[in-house]
């Protein structure tokens, strides 16, 4: 779990470069909120697991990545709070939670400030460093302050606040895919840059601490479904790149999909998941009222979980598996088989692997 | 990673590589001294118990037969020691309850000749009295599962063995005297594996050997050539790439032959009959002198062992008195391993007697544990690096949460529990320190009892 947080630091570094102050106290105030709720329910209420595993940095600082810059921290204490309590604790805490808890504090905030959430301020403004993102302060429980104003007073329209996804379904404005991936170029509205994630992502798969099936499949689902519209339809559709680069798609994909607890243990099952929620993500982000689906997919996705390990469990040997093609042997070619020789399998006598079905009815 | 070793071709799917630690690689085997006192605990193999024919008092001499038996799947056992009868009844096991055993005390200065047992021609011998002079050896097999080597060389009625293959893997960790067997006795190995040839009528043998061991596939591949052409058929050394629990007859087959045994059978169902070298080694040199198995080659190693090595040890001699002769002193040792780390069992006492299925004893001293000492166990998150590592193709995670929950039924009949040989891998990955595979022993154990109740 430590190199999780490790690899998601430069993460937040460079997201702390693109956003400036307000960015910096939204990642501190959220995973502090989280660690807190954590300390609480882990001394309280005699959970299992403990603040030295990292988990609950990993929630909260994914979280914030996840959140606009400029969400007022009261808010993202809030959110900080749900995402233990309600998406982990209330299950029994580490390794037994159903849905990925950073993504339950988000639906959680998505539901009841709907307006906060979808705030966006563009990236790399002047004097970043030096002053907060008004919303950033607002009291709690009151309406955070308007940034339209405050962006018009630094020469820039309100449309500069929009991410690329809400441009292009409300305004039907594309960005390049380069810029999205690279999220260098300035007055973008976006989150984390999506190559610096794909590089720590890498890093977390060639160490094995993640499965990279997982991403693998999302990206390659969600890329694969928008191609085939865009090819379907041009006009109507945007580009495969542009949908894979925008949004929360790539954070999804390699830290919040791959959540060990959260997603399947079998291979197969792995493949199955990804495609599932890269599928789900094109479909929201097309077809409903929302710009963005990668959550909701992710959330649908966790919740498909036990019925997709239900139907992937691995087959064990020698129960019909694949052999392997070059062997240093053949068998013999005086080997007769079974079935000629009429030979008896000789059988366990212990553990019969069917349920007898006379017990069940007893 | 996973990629890459099937673009490799690899022997079999998933397992692990645990560091291989084999400090005896290259030390010759060596003999142990006679104990002042052997244990000779009468069950040492699966199989009704053989009955003592010897009483307390009479003298025996090294080899002579001390209890005998008419139980297909039972062996006979034989003096270890010449000396005197001392006591018949309970003393420790090695699985901790105490078992019946003949207690015998040796004879000061007596040689280590085996004086019992008359040489015998076995070169018209057919089948069935290669089998019948394997049973009254009391051989089982010597690479740890400790089956009757005669029931495992007899083959069913309805089917045929083409291939004999030879067990040379020694896939677990530190140890090595297969591996000196195979480099030191190649030519009563050969001879071993003709006898067992001709007891099962197989063709041609096939002796795998782990890719980390070329010295005892060279020391084969020489006295293969110096046996000269073979009525039996032919013998093949061959190299399988390393891997953890390569040992297994299963994995071994996949390695050489690609294919699957299928689940619930044997290696017979494919006309093939699994056999360890160091069984076929010492058949090759106890079959001609028509004597009994009365000592083996144990590792003796470990990071808490001042001379580590193969030692050929007298059946029954007591941990207590090997430990002080390879230099393994009682204050520092903190866990002795019966077997290999992986696989093998943590001594119930220091009094329990070398048997004939244990392979090695570990002894790990407190600093070599420290670093795994105040590990906890964490819930299991889910991480599925047991899946990719169970070279079964099992669900460990799943059957772990099942065992938890002591639903031992559900585990044998949905998630497949009884294809697990406990091989350790998943338990050896484990992040959180979960003891799956010890859960897993006790979940098969119990149902194996209920199974018993049941009929």
């Amino acid at each position: 779990m430590r190199h999780v947080v490790w690899s998601l630091l430069p993460v937040c570094a460079f997201y702390v470069y693109q956003y400036g102050l307000s960015a910096l106290a939204s990642l501190v105030v959220v995973t502090a909120s989280c660690l807190a709720t954590e300390r609480f329910f882990v001394r309280q209420g005699g959970q299992s697991g403990d603040i030295g595993d990292y988990s609950a940095v990993i929630t909260g600082l994914l979280l914030a990545l996840s959140i606009p810059p400029g969400f007022p921290l009261w808010m993202g204490a809030v959110a900080g709070g749900v995402a233990i309590a309600l998406g982990k604790a209330l299950f029994g805490g580490i390794g037994f939670n159903v849905f990925n808890p950073a993504l339950v504090g988000r639906a959680f905030v998505q539901a009841a400030f709907p307006q906060a959430i979808a705030t966006y301020t563009p990236s790399f403004l002047p004097g970043r460093f030096h002053e907060l993102i008004p919303s950033s302060m607002a009291l709690p429980l009151m309406q955070p302050a308007d940034v339209a104003v405050w962006l018009k007073a630094k020469q820039l329209d309100a449309l500069a606040g929009a991410t690329p996804l809400a441009k292009w379904k409300f305004e039907g404005i594309l960005a390049n895919a380069d810029e999205l991936l690279t999220s260098l170029s300035g007055h973008m509205a976006v989150g984390p840059s999506p190559a610096l994630i794909l590089v720590c992502g890498a890093y977390l798969a060639l160490r094995r601490f993640m499965d990279w099936r997982i991403p693998a499949a999302i990206l390659g689902s969600a890329g694969l479904t928008a191609w085939l519209l865009f090819a379907f339809n041009d006009v109507r559709y945007p580009n495969p790149f542009f949908m894979m680069f925008s949004g929360g798609l790539i954070l999804g994909a390699m830290y919040m999909a791959t959540d060990m607890a959260t997603s399947p243990v079998t291979p197969k099952g792995m493949w199955v998941y990804g495609a599932l929620i890269g599928l789900l993500t094109v479909v929201i982000r097309y077809y409903s009222g929302l710009p963005e689906g990668v959550m909701y997919a992710i959330l649908l996705g966790n919740a498909a979980t036990p019925l997709i390990e239900k139907i992937t469990q691995p087959t064990p040997f020698g129960k019909g598996g694949r052999g392997k093609k070059s062997a240093s042997y053949p068998l013999h070619p005086g080997y007769i088989s079974r079935e000629d020789a009429g030979a008896v399998t000789p059988k366990k006598r212990f553990l019969p692997n069917k349920p007898k079905q006379t017990e069940r009815e007893s | 990673m996973k990629l890459l070793s099937y673009f490799r071709g690899e022997a079999f799917q998933r397992g692990v590589h645990p560091p291989s630690c084999k400090l005896t690689a290259q030390t010759q085997i060596r003999r142990l001294p006679f104990p002042p006192k052997v244990v000779v605990p009468l069950s040492q193999h699966i199989g009704k118990l053989p009955h003592p024919i010897v009483k307390v008092g009479q003298e025996v001499v090294r080899g002579e037969p001390i209890a005998r038996t008419d139980d297909w799947l039972s062996v006979p056992h034989h003096a270890p020691v010449t000396g005197v009868v001392e006591f018949i009844g309970l003393r420790p096991g090695v699985r901790g309850p105490w078992v019946e055993s003949i207690v015998i005390r040796a004879h000061p200065g007596s040689s280590q000749e085996d004086l019992w047992g008359q040489p015998r021609d076995l070169s018209t011998a057919s089948g069935a009295d290669i089998l019948q002079a394997i049973w009254d050896t009391g051989m089982v097999g010597l690479g740890g599962a400790a089956f009757p080597t005669h029931a495992k060389l007899t083959v069913p009625k309805q089917a045929k063995v083409h291939t004999l293959v030879v067990n040379g893997c020694e896939c677990e960790p530190y140890l090595t005297c297969d591996h000196r067997v195979m480099v030191e006795q190649a030519d009563a190995l050969v001879a071993g594996i003709r006898y067992a040839m001709r007891a099962t009528a197989a063709v041609r043998a096939i002796v795998g050997i782990e890719d980390n061991k070329p010295d005892a596939r060279n020391a084969i591949q020489e006295a293969i050539r110096r046996a000269g052409s073979l009525p039996e058929g032919e013998i093949h050394a061959e190299l399988v790439p390393t891997k953890y629990p390569q040992g297994s007859e299963k994995m071994l087959i996949m390695a050489l032959f690609g294919v699957e045994i299928p689940a619930g059978g044997l290696p017979v169902s494919l006309g093939m009959v699994v056999n360890n070298v160091g069984t076929l080694a010492a058949l090759g040199r106890l079959l001609p002198a028509g004597r009994g198995l009365t000592e083996r080659v144990v590792t003796i190693t470990g990071p808490g062992v001042a001379r580590p090595g193969d030692y050929i040890v007298p059946l029954g001699t007591p941990i207590r008195f090997v430990l002080d002769y390879a230099g393994a002193p009682d204050a520092t040792a903190r866990q002795i391993i019966l077997g290999g780390p992986m696989m093998g069992q943590a001594a119930a006492s220091l009094d329990v007697p070398i048997t004939k299925g244990i392979s090695g004893v570990l002894v790990l001293r407190g600093e070599d544990l420290a670093d795994r000492a105040g590990l906890k166990t964490y819930p299991c998150i889910k991480c599925a690096e047991c899946v990719e590592s169970c070279p079964m193709g099992l669900n460990p995670s799943q059957l772990g949460m099942l065992a938890a929950k002591r639903e031992y039924d559900l585990m044998g009949s949905n998630f497949h529990l009884g294809e697990c040989f406990e091989c350790g891998c998943c338990t050896y990955v484990c992040p959180s320190n979960i003891p799956l595979v010890q859960q897993f022993r006790v979940a098969k154990q119990i149902l194996r009892e209920k199974a018993v109740a049941k009929s």
